[in-house]
């Protein structure tokens, strides 16, 4: 599910404990440490700009797991990722603009509203399935969508809301290296939330609903609850994250959530790689890091000047290519990348498996 | 009066697009998620066969016209083919990266500002009156009966024609269509190229009418619902699809609120799955399929 360091040779586990051990080896403690020991120390090395975009990597990683947990391991296709994400912004601007609600307030708030539309968005998968979820979801996006404009034209905001920033105890959050340790410490508890639902019942329910329905059901498990269950977990987690962009934008408009932003979320978990966590948060900081990454590369060309007004569409086009890459050749993602690497490591001097001992 | 026109001139606008959805759908069960993208192409092709062949607007919109069959045709060969045989959501995306390409393609070489491909062309939109005080523009009559025709051909040959008779072979079983001896990349390529060559002629034609901007694709992924509500895998049935979404839309705009226009197809859309997800002419099993 979530092992960042390989094993060479057979780990066996004596007792129940180290199995349910989220950190069973010392090269994993060590690990995790020193991943730790990076990302406390980068706020106070980085500039202000990798500051920005590390903030941008958690949000999209809290949006990405969410639907990693949806798509990757329920199954349940969505096209109406950045439906919930405005959904949870606008709670937040909605609640901080009519009754100047508190962070600790609106963050709440932001959940119910993704509860509520999660049972919305999940009740369709309960007859359909595939493309037409998909379709259904994207409908929805829709309409959530409209009611958000219409909010934004109906009380004279038709260019956007603005939002103070929000303050935790006295402290006022206005500086990026205050948002970058908050927003890390969501995007973690969100992670260790996934990971736990994960490798309990519903992560397992989930797991065989998305093999294969008709046999989980003839196993007991109760197919629409768990549907549900997925829809309106993935969805409180998303709004959460659209509560938080709003207060770290400090602006919520209707146009930051159009139909690109779904895409992209989806193209996050295409691109990490189906079905895994670590998947989803490779994803999210490809995809986050990408139009920088683009716009670097094109100021090294010659006639930059020229190019200056086209940086959008070139990166628009890029990235459609790169989807279209990975969508054709590597379909396993990044992670599928990262697993071979780690094969070749770990098997070398051989290329393959010896067949008896084959396990995932 | 002036509000029957309008719902005829949507629907047809809707029903031109929604039979590329459903002209893919049915042979290939994908759903083309890039068909505004390969519809506004079409338009735009129109705009640079206009500088090609100055002068002469009717070897322009023809050479338009041919050149989006061969992209569809393209398309299929070199991106969809690929995909053939994998997962629904796989090949969606696709699509869907695809038409993100070729959005960004397209305001790379022409800009995203509005354009008039009839100014190009140097042919003029001459308004008529109609009786009962209505009012319908040239190119939107021109619209309305390019959509029968399309509609027409459409039925006759997938009824008579012998490609046509294995495109429904092809859409019904693929793998016994295979084992028939019809070649089913020679027609998921077919369809790919006819659903183009709708999409594109209602793109050319709106373009026409009243220009084109990059924001074109949102009308083709208006007119999705029509497809949906009509039945995916019903050519009839997107029809009266693109009638009712089309009347709805006209109706509520003009009676209720403008700024719904953007979501009442959809609003439909959720309707119509919550009542009878396959379609009014679909078939029951579709929902089974993918």
């Amino acid at each position: 599910m979530f092992r960042p360091v390989p094993r060479a040779s057979g780990y066996f586990r004596t007792d129940y404990a180290q199995d349910m051990a989220l950190l069973q080896t010392r090269a994993e403690r060590i690990g995790l440490a020193a991943l730790v020991g990076v990302l406390v120390t980068l706020p106070f090395i980085a500039t202000p700009f990798l500051l920005d975009l590390a903030c941008q990597v958690f949000l999209a990683s809290i949006g990405a797991l969410s639907l990693m947990l949806l798509t990757g391991y329920a199954g349940q296709i969505s096209l109406g990722h950045a439906g919930l994400i405005a959904a949870g912004a606008f709670t937040t601007g909605i609640l901080t603009r009519e009754i100047n609600a508190p962070f600790w307030l609106t963050l709440p708030a932001s959940a119910l509203t993704g509860i509520v539309l999660g049972l919305v968005f999940g009740l369709p998968s309960l007859r359909l399935r595939g493309l037409y979820l998909a379709v259904s979801t994207l409908a929805l996006h829709f309409i959530v969508i409209y009611l958000g404009g219409e909010y934004e034209t109906k009380r004279g905001f038709s260019t956007g809301i603005l939002i103070e920033k929000p303050s935790l105890g006295g402290f006022k959050l206005t500086d990026g290296r205050a948002w970058y340790f908050v927003l890390l410490i969501f995007a973690a508890a969100t992670l260790l939330i996934c990971i736990n639902l994960l490798r309990s019942r519903s992560g397992r329910a989930w797991r065989a609903i998305h093999t294969r329905e008709t046999v989980a059901e003839a196993l007991g498990i109760s197919i629409s609850g768990y549907k549900l269950l997925a829809f309106v977990i993935s969805s409180s987690m998303t709004s959460v994250a659209g509560c938080l962009f709003a207060y770290y934008r400090g602006f919520v408009s209707i146009e930051a959530f159009d139909l690109f932003l779904s895409i992209q979320y989806v193209a996050m978990i295409i691109i990490g790689g189906m079905g895994s966590l670590l998947g989803a948060l490779l994803g999210a900081t490809f995809v986050t890091i990408f139009p920088y990454a683009i716009e670097a590369l094109l100021k090294l060309l010659p006639n930059v000047q020229k190019l200056a007004g086209d940086i959008f569409a070139v990166n628009y086009a890029s990235f459609g290519v790169v989807m279209i890459l990975f969508l054709v050749l590597e379909p396993l993602g990044l992670v599928g990348i990262w697993r071979r690497i780690q094969n070749y490591f770990l098997l070398w001097p051989f290329k393959y498996k010896p067949l008896a001992s084959m396990r995932k | 009066m002036q509000l029957l026109i309008n719902i005829i001139v949507l629907a047809s606008i809707y029903a031109l697009i929604a039979c590329g959805y459903v002209l893919i759908y049915r042979v290939s069960r994908v759903l083309n998620l890039a068909h505004g993208e390969l519809m506004m192409f079409g338009a735009y092709l129109v705009l640079a066969c206009a500088s090609l062949f100055a002068g002469h607007p009717i070897m322009a919109l023809c050479a338009a016209v041919v050149l989006s069959v061969v992209t569809g045709a393209l398309v299929y060969v070199f991106l969809m083919r690929k995909m053939t045989g994998e997962m629904v959501l796989a090949a969606i995306l696709t699509t869907v990266a695809l038409g993100i390409l070729v959005r960004g393609v397209i305001v790379l070489v022409w800009s995203s500002q509005q354009q008039y491909p009839a100014q190009a062309l140097g042919i003029s939109n001459p308004t008529f009156t109609l009786p009962g005080d209505g009012h319908i523009s040239f190119w939107s009559l021109v619209l309305v009966l390019t959509n029968l025709a399309a509609y027409g051909a459409l039925f006759g040959f997938l009824r008579f024609g012998r490609w046509g008779m294995r495109m429904r072979a092809a859409g019904q079983n693929p793998l016994l269509a295979a084992q028939r001896g019809i070649n089913l990349h020679g027609v998921y390529a077919l369809a790919w190229s006819l659903s183009t060559l709708t999409g594109a002629l209602a793109g050319i034609l709106m373009a026409l009418d009243s220009g084109v901007t990059g924001s074109m694709p949102v009308i083709a992924l208006k007119a999705f619902p029509a497809a949906l509500v009509g039945g995916l895998d019903s050519l009839g049935g997107a029809l009266l699809g693109a009638l009712i979404i089309a009347g709805a839309e006209v109706l509520l705009i003009y009676y209720v609120d403008p700024l719904l226009s953007d979501v009442v197809p959809f609003l439909v859309l959720v309707a119509m799955l919550i009542v009878r997800p396959w379609g009014l002419f679909g078939t029951r099993e579709e929902l089974d399929r993918v």
